[in-house]
């Protein structure tokens, strides 16, 4: 009888740690959206910060973070899935692979604020790029790389290799297989990493402080070498380091709200994606 | 035709070619870092103790002809008064600071270029007899008759990586020590791992024994939705609302601490530790479970004595990898733990983890100057330990895979 009760005791437990957690991400969801909801309106979303950042909106963020999400995918995503497609359809089982393989995890397992170190290392000060767009794309395309190698690596050998075979048998080359017939198949698992790494980089600040964020700029960047504003970077700002904090808080709630929204909707859409294509998957 | 399969030919080896370098492409990244932070970082073992451009002189006759940087900070902080605390005579020490010669000594008197400055300060540390000055380099005496000057050495690898003080900014000469970062970052690493291993465990146990399809459905998204959150506004959340919490919950002065670091790292790793403990559960084979259950165990006793134990290395791969994400994170702890860069003595004290220090000093520091020098070594250190950290989580987890 008394293992029947440790069980129960045990089970409980483990019943209300799953409910915690839980309860952990609505209470900070829902702090934000609460907070965050009132100060939201189109104001908010289109025009500069004014009075100290106190009032006026986000619009200048939104703008640097949609560049950098382009400028950062624009590298990243050619180069990672090209990468992926050498290390599974090219690269065999050798132990080129194997140092492929850990040097990629490796590189998913350095913090951000490493990157922030690396690229004002090269980009910043030894390519001479300065604290600009490009600086920074090149920074969080670097962080961002790991994560589509990997997704599209998966998306890769989610392919069935009759495909690959019934291809190569009708006279087709390698690369046309690949082109025609084993990435169209992969294409929508690949967007999936592309649009989780959207979320990840407009949520990353250490990257950005000493590649390009900018702490307050009231006109929009016009070339590839202007700083921007950018919405994790203004947070920060916001949160600690405002000229007045406490009359710049509904600001940050809106901006944290704006940011998470980002972030969920990119994971909404990416895991629609995936069981949409699991369904399809199992009905063939 | 046959030209056109040459070409063919051509266009596809090009573009293995290429695919080839892009396999690479993280490899040449990891290498390229390894450069940049390492030249940079141990830029700061050249670089002199004493602030660049400046030196320290006593009266010749003072025995003293060594300081070091410690020494010379408890001098010019007054925590130290008297030489013979450092095996000197019995006196009091005159700490003289360059910018005092113009209280005595109006500016206009000191000659074209200043060229009669030298001698005005060479007369002064010759009279004071307890004098240390610390002057620029251009404006300095000769170092004879009556005038020393202290040596300065170069940083050296005890220096910082058993230095119990980071003071950056300190001058004249300022403190390199690696020992408060680190262990303020273990120590809210290691807070963070025992709140969330538990908490963790017990979750992935749940989602993988106990909880139906259903439940398993909608914890995923809610797992992964909390990996997704960024950590600027976690950082947020842990300031605006915990860091209140903790301050009246344990009554104190403020609610930056440790503590509250530690519980912010707990919540963003449980998502690593949930997913990966469960991977590896869920990977113990049935057969195992049926034959603990046939030979009358209960559920729970088959969990902690059959597939606990079966998929140890799996969930030590898990710790492994969430005390990576809470040693390298950076934002959330920069915004929760209070920053005082002193060595922790409790979980309420205010911490500064290596990550934060990057970030919070990067910006003030001048470049390439031993200050922005520490700083790429902090980051070198980081990338040792995280780099350690992915190769062990990976001998660990290939562990996991050999028993199949």
């Amino acid at each position: 009888m008394n293992r029947k009760i440790s069980q129960q005791i045990a089970f409980t437990l483990f019943r209300i740690f799953g409910l915690l957690v839980v309860v952990i991400l609505f209470s900070i969801l829902g702090f934000i959206v609460v907070n965050g909801i009132q100060v939201i309106n189109w104001e908010f979303l289109t025009t500069a910060p004014k009075d100290g950042m106190t009032t006026g909106g986000i619009f200048p963020a939104i703008v640097g973070t949609f560049y950098l999400i382009v400028g950062s995918l624009l590298i990243a995503f050619p180069l990672g899935v090209m990468s992926a497609v050498y290390t599974n359809e090219y690269a065999g089982r050798g132990w080129i692979v194997k140092i492929i393989r850990m040097m990629t995890n490796n590189l998913a397992g350095i913090p951000s604020i490493v990157f922030g170190l690396f690229g004002m290392a090269l980009f910043v000060n030894k390519l001479g790029f300065g604290d600009s767009i490009l600086a920074g794309s090149l920074t969080l395309s670097v962080l961002v790389l790991p994560l589509i190698i990997r997704t599209t690596e998966e998306a890769l050998k989610a392919v069935p290799d009759s495909f690959r075979t019934g291809s190569l048998a009708l006279g087709a080359t390698k690369l046309q297989t690949i082109r025609k017939v084993v990435l169209p198949t992969a294409l929508p698992n690949i967007i999936t990493g592309l649009i989780l790494s959207v979320g990840r980089i407009s949520g990353e600040t250490a990257p950005i402080l000493f590649t390009v964020a900018a702490y307050f700029l009231p006109h929009l960047p016009t070339s590839l070498y202007d700083q921007v504003m950018a919405l994790p970077y203004h947070l920060y700002a916001l949160a600690t380091s405002g000229t007045d904090i406490e009359a710049s808080r509904p600001m940050a709630y809106g901006t944290a709200l704006v940011l998470i929204g980002i972030v969920l909707i990119m994971n909404l859409i990416a895991s629609f994606i995936r069981r949409r294509l699991e369904r399809k998957w199992k009905r063939n | 035709m046959i030209k056109n399969k040459f070409f063919k030919r051509l266009i596809e080896k090009g573009v293995e070619a290429m695919l080839t370098l892009s396999g690479a492409v993280t490899s040449i990244i990891i290498l390229f870092m390894c450069i940049f932070l390492f030249v940079e970082g141990f830029g700061l073992f050249k670089s002199s103790t004493v602030e660049e451009g400046y030196s320290i002189y006593v009266n010749s006759e003072n025995p003293v002809s060594e300081l070091s940087p410690q020494e010379l900070k408890q001098i010019f902080d007054s925590e130290v008064t008297n030489w013979k605390e450092f095996g000197g005579k019995d006196q009091a020490i005159r700490v003289y600071r360059f910018d005092e010669i113009f209280k005595t000594y109006p500016e206009e008197e000191m000659g074209e270029d200043f060229s009669i400055l030298p001698i005005v300060l060479g007369d002064v540390v010759r009279e004071n007899e307890g004098i240390v000055a610390f002057l620029p380099t251009d404006f300095a005496p000769e170092a004879n008759n009556g005038i020393k000057m202290i040596p300065a050495d170069q940083i050296s690898f005890s220096d910082f990586f058993l230095g119990e003080e980071w003071l950056p900014t300190a001058t004249p000469s300022p403190l390199f020590g690696l020992m408060p970062l680190l262990l303020g970052t273990l120590l809210v690493s290691l807070l963070a791992i025992s709140i969330a291993l538990p908490l963790g465990l017990g979750v992935a146990i749940y989602l993988s024994e106990l909880a139906d399809e259903r439940t398993r459905r909608f914890m995923k998204p809610v797992i992964e939705l909390l990996a997704g959150i960024p950590s600027v506004v976690y950082g947020f959340f842990g300031l605006v609302v915990l860091a209140p919490i903790i301050q009246k919950t344990f009554n104190l002065p403020v609610g930056e601490t440790a503590l509250t670091g530690g519980v912010i790292l707990a919540i963003m790793a449980l998502p690593t530790i949930i997913s990966i403990a469960e991977d590896a559960m869920r990977n113990t084979p049935r057969e195992m479970r049926e034959a603990s259950l046939a030979l009358g165990a209960t559920k729970w006793q088959t969990i902690y004595k059959v597939i606990i134990p079966y998929s140890k290395s799996g969930i030590s791969a898990a710790v492994v990898l969430g005390i990576g994400r809470a040693i390298g994170e950076t934002m959330a702890v920069l915004m929760v733990t209070g920053n005082g860069a002193m060595i922790p003595g409790s979980v309420f004290d205010s911490v500064r983890t290596i990550p934060a220090t990057i970030a919070a000093e990067l910006g003030e520091a001048p470049f390439s100057g031993p200050h922005y020098q520490s700083l790429f070594l902090l980051g070198c250190v980081l990338f040792v330990i995280t780099m350690v950290i992915s190769v062990a989580s990976e001998v660990i987890s290939k562990k996991q895979n050999y028993k199949h």
